[in-house]
C-alpha cells in the first residue's frame, strides 16, 4: 500500500481511533506564545488537571512584546507576558521570555535552535505552524482548547485531511524568491482551495529551494486554507538541522519521510514557475495580487455578483483604481519581518538592495529580525550598519511586530504598506492600513524608491 | 443543541477573516469573557464610537440575528479561538456557508457554534431569500441536518464528528484523559531518541 508523506506522519503519530470517527494524534512537541495560552492555562486550572509531559513544550513571547525595548511596552502587555512566565514556570515548562537571548518570532526560533525535525507533529496555537512542513514534519496551528488539550494529554482529536500535491517544475528566474513562488500558487490556486487538505509541494523547483525559502512556502501555504504543508526531507534538511541548540537531543524514526512513488493524491495542481515575476498584492485577501509588471484587475474581469461586491471592496479599501499599474504606487512605509520573511537569509536578500542607497524621504522603514539570534548573526555580517546607513529603523528586539500590529507597532493612518509578511488582511497592519504583500528584496527596493517597483531594476545596475 | 431557530443576516463577502470577525485590540486579554464588543467592530463602528448603519448587523432588520449565511472562506487567516468566542458570546448560534477554514472551523465545534456546509447555489438563494424577507425566520436542524425557511428545505453538509460534538456538550480534554492506558501505552512504544526535552 502506498501512502503519501502526510499519510505516513500520521500513521506514525496515531495512538487510537475514537468512536466518533476521528483519531487520536500524539502531539512530539507543542509550543505557545503569550496571547493563544492564557485561557488553556485557567482551563487546566478549573479542572484540576495538571501539564502530561512539560518537558515537549516551548513557551515564547513574541505578539504582544514591543521590539524597542526589552521591557512590556503597557500594563496589558506585561498582564499577558507575566501570565505566560508564570503559567510555565508553574507547570515547569521552558519559556524564552523578552529577555531572553533565544526569544524571537515563534516559527523562526524553533528551527534555530535545532527543534524542528523529519518525522516530528509539531501544534501550536497559531495558524502559521504549517512553517514546519519545510522540515518533513507535520505542523498545523490549533485554538485554545485544543491548546489546553495538549498541555493536559499530549495527543490531540485530529480530522484526517485530504492528500493534495502542488508540484512546481521549471527554474525560478533570477531575483524570484520563494515568497513570490508561494504568492503565484496562491494567485493561481486560491486562498481557501486548500481548506480540508494536508498539501505537499514538490518537483524540481522545490528541491533547489533552501530551507529558508522551503519555510516560506509552507509558511504561506495556510493562507490557501491548508491546514497543513509538507515538503519531503532531503539532504537539505540534513544540514540544516547542524549546529544548532538542539542538534542530536532526538530524531524521529529512519523513514524516509517522503511520499512513496505511486501514492495517490485527491487533488494534484501543476505549476510552472519559469514565468514567475515579483509579486505584490493588491487587495484584502493574499489571493489577490500581480506581477510587478502588470495591471491591477478590471471589474469586466469578475463574474458573480459578489466578486464584484467583493472587487470593488478591495478597491475601495486600498484606494486604488482597476485596471492601473501596481508598479509606481507610492507607499508611506516599509515593513522586513515576520514569520513569514524575518531570517537571516531574508535580511542578508534585503541588505544587498539597500546597500550603498538610502530610504526615500517621508518613508518610514523598519526592520525586525526573526529573532534575537537572528539580529545577533546580522550584526555579525554588518548587516545592521547596511540597514540603519540606509535609513531604516532597526530594532533591538524581536516579535511579530506590525505584521499583525498587536503590540505599539500600528499603521494608525491609513498608510500603504510594502510588507515582507503573510496577511494583506482588512485592518491587519492597522485600521485602514493598506498592505502590499512583496519579497523582503522587493520591499526593500520599494522603501529606496519610495514606491512600488521591480527588485531587479536595482540588481541591474 | 439541536436546532437552531432564528433571525439569518446576509455577510456575503468572500474570506472574511478573524482579523475582521475579532480585531487584535480585543485579544490582548487573559480570559475568554467580554468579547461580545468586538465582533466585527471595525466593521460595526466608526473610529469614534458610532455605529456604521449600513453595517448589516447594525440594520434594524437584522439587529441581533443569531444565524450569519455567509461568503465563501469564512474564518480563515489568524487561529485565533477569540473569533468564536466572541460570536457565541454576541448571541450567534449557527453560520451557514460553503466551506470554512480549517482552525475556525474546529474552534467552532470547540464551542457549540453550528457551521453549516451548503452547496454555492443553495447558498445563494439561501441568501437572497432572507435579503428579499429580512423577518424570515431560518432553522438549522442538526439532528436532521437541514435548514429551513418557510416551506423551503435543504439538506447541508456536517461531519459526523462535529454533528455528534454539537449534540452532545462534551468535554473533549477530560474524554481523552479517559484513555490514558493507550497513551502511555503509545509513548512506552517510542524509542528514546524520539523523547522531546527542551533546553530551558
Amino acid at each position: 500500500m502506498t501512502r503519501t508523506l502526510y499519510d505516513k506522519l500520521l500513521d506514525a503519530h496515531k495512538i487510537c481511533d475514537l468512536p466518533d470517527g476521528d483519531i487520536l494524534v500524539y502531539v512530539d512537541f507543542h509550543i505557545m506564545n503569550e496571547y493563544t495560552s492564557p485561557q488553556a492555562f485557567s482551563g487546566l486550572d478549573s479542572k484540576g488537571l495538571s501539564v502530561r509531559q512539560p518537558e515537549a513544550h516551548l513557551a515564547v513571547v513574541d505578539h504582544v512584546n514591543s521590539t524597542r525595548i526589552d521591557e512590556a511596552p503597557d500594563p496589558v502587555s506585561k498582564l499577558l507576558i507575566d501570565n505566560l512566565e508564570a503559567n510555565c514556570a508553574k507547570h515547569q515548562i521552558a519559556c524564552y521570555g523578552i529577555k531572553d537571548p533565544r526569544q524571537g518570532i515563534e516559527h523562526v526560533v524553533v528551527p534555530e535552535q535545532g527543534i524542528a525535525a523529519p518525522g516530528m507533529l509539531i501544534a501550536c496555537g497559531d495558524s502559521h505552524t504549517t512553517t514546519y512542513g519545510a522540515y518533513g514534519a507535520l505542523g498545523f496551528g490549533i485554538g485554545t482548547s485544543e491548546v489546553e488539550h495538549v498541555l493536559a494529554t499530549q495527543t490531540l482529536r485530529y480530522q484526517k485531511l485530504k492528500n493534495m500535491r502542488i508540484n512546481v517544475t521549471g527554474q525560478l528566474s533570477a531575483g524570484i524568491t520563494a515568497k513570490d513562488l508561494i504568492m503565484h500558487v496562491i494567485r493561481q490556486v486560491g486562498a481557501g482551495a486548500g481548506n480540508g487538505y494536508a498539501v505537499e509541494f514538490a518537483g524540481e523547483t522545490i528541491e533547489q529551494l533552501d530551507i529558508a525559502g522551503r519555510m516560506t512556502v509552507c509558511n504561506m501555504a495556510v493562507e490557501l486554507g491548508a491546514r497543513a504543508a509538507l515538503i519531503a526531507a532531503d539532504n537539505e534538511t540534513l544540514l540544516a538541522m547542524e549546529g544548532k541548540a538542539h542538534s542530536g537531543r532526538f530524531s524521529f524514526g529512519k523513514e524516509h519521510w517522503q511520499t512513496d512513488v505511486r501514492a495517490e493524491f485527491d487533488s494534484e495542481v501543476y505549476v510552472n514557475s519559469m514565468d514567475i515575476e515579483p509579486l505584490v498584492s493588491w487587495g484584502i485577501s493574499p489571493d489577490q495580487s500581480v506581477a510587478i509588471g502588470d495591471q491591477l484587475p478590471v471589474m469586466e474581469q469578475m463574474v458573480t455578483d459578489k466578486e464584484k461586491s467583493d472587487f470593488t471592496r478591495a478597491m475601495e479599501y486600498m484606494d486604488l483604481k482597476p485596471g492601473q499599474n501596481i508598479a509606481n504606487v507610492e507607499i508611506d512605509m516599509a515593513f522586513i519581518g515576520s514569520c513569514t520573511n524575518s531570517r537571516i537569509d531574508d535580511l542578508r536578500a534585503a541588505a544587498e538592495i539597500l546597500r550603498g542607497k538610502k530610504v526615500a524621504d517621508g518613508v518610514v522603514a523598519t526592520v525586525i529580525p526573526g529573532s534575537n539570534a537572528t539580529k545577533v548573526q546580522a550584526e555579525l555580517e554588518g548587516i545592521d550598519k547596511v540597514f540603519i546607513d540606509a535609513g531604516f529603523d532597526w530594532r533591538p528586539q524581536s516579535g511579530c511586530s506590525m505584521c499583525l500590529a498587536m503590540n505599539d507597532d500600528i499603521a494608525e493612518n491609513r498608510e500603504r504598506i510594502a510588507s515582507s509578511t503573510n496577511r494583506n488582511f482588512e485592518g491587519r497592519q492597522g485600521r485602514g492600513a493598506r498592505t502590499h504583500l512583496m519579497s523582503p528584496a522587493m520591499v526593500a527596493a520599494a522603501a529606496v524608491a519610495g514606491k512600488i517597483v521591480d527588485v531587479r531594476l536595482f540588481t541591474q545596475e | 443543541m439541536k436546532k437552531v431557530t432564528g433571525l439569518a443576516a446576509p455577510l456575503p463577502q468572500h474570506n472574511v477573516d478573524t482579523d475582521i470577525i475579532m480585531p487584535k485590540r480585543f485579544l490582548r486579554t487573559i480570559t475568554r469573557e467580554g468579547l461580545a464588543e468586538g465582533v466585527f467592530a471595525d466593521l460595526r463602528f466608526n473610529e469614534d464610537g458610532t455605529e456604521k448603519s449600513e453595517f448589516v448587523l447594525n440594520q434594524p432588520s437584522w439587529r441581533g440575528a443569531i444565524i450569519l449565511v455567509v461568503g465563501d472562506n469564512f474564518g480563515c487567516g489568524s487561529s485565533r479561538e477569540h473569533a468564536v468566542w466572541g460570536l457565541r458570546q454576541s448571541g450567534v448560534e449557527g453560520i451557514i456557508g460553503t466551506g470554512f477554514a480549517g482552525i475556525f472551523f474546529d474552534n467552532a465545534r470547540k464551542n457549540g457554534l453550528a457551521l453549516a456546509i451548503l452547496a454555492p447555489d443553495q447558498r445563494d438563494q439561501l441568501m437572497a431569500k432572507i435579503g428579499a424577507n429580512p423577518s424570515t425566520e431560518v432553522t438549522v436542524n442538526i439532528l436532521e441536518k437541514s435548514i429551513k425557511v418557510g416551506s423551503w428545505e435543504v439538506a447541508f453538509e456536517m461531519d459526523e464528528v462535529t454533528r455528534q460534538a454539537l449534540l452532545k456538550d462534551r468535554d473533549d480534554t477530560v474524554d481523552t484523559l479517559k484513555l490514558l492506558p493507550e497513551i502511555q501505552a503509545y509513548e512506552a512504544s517510542l524509542p528514546d531518541c524520539s523523547r522531546i526535552q527542551i533546553i530551558k
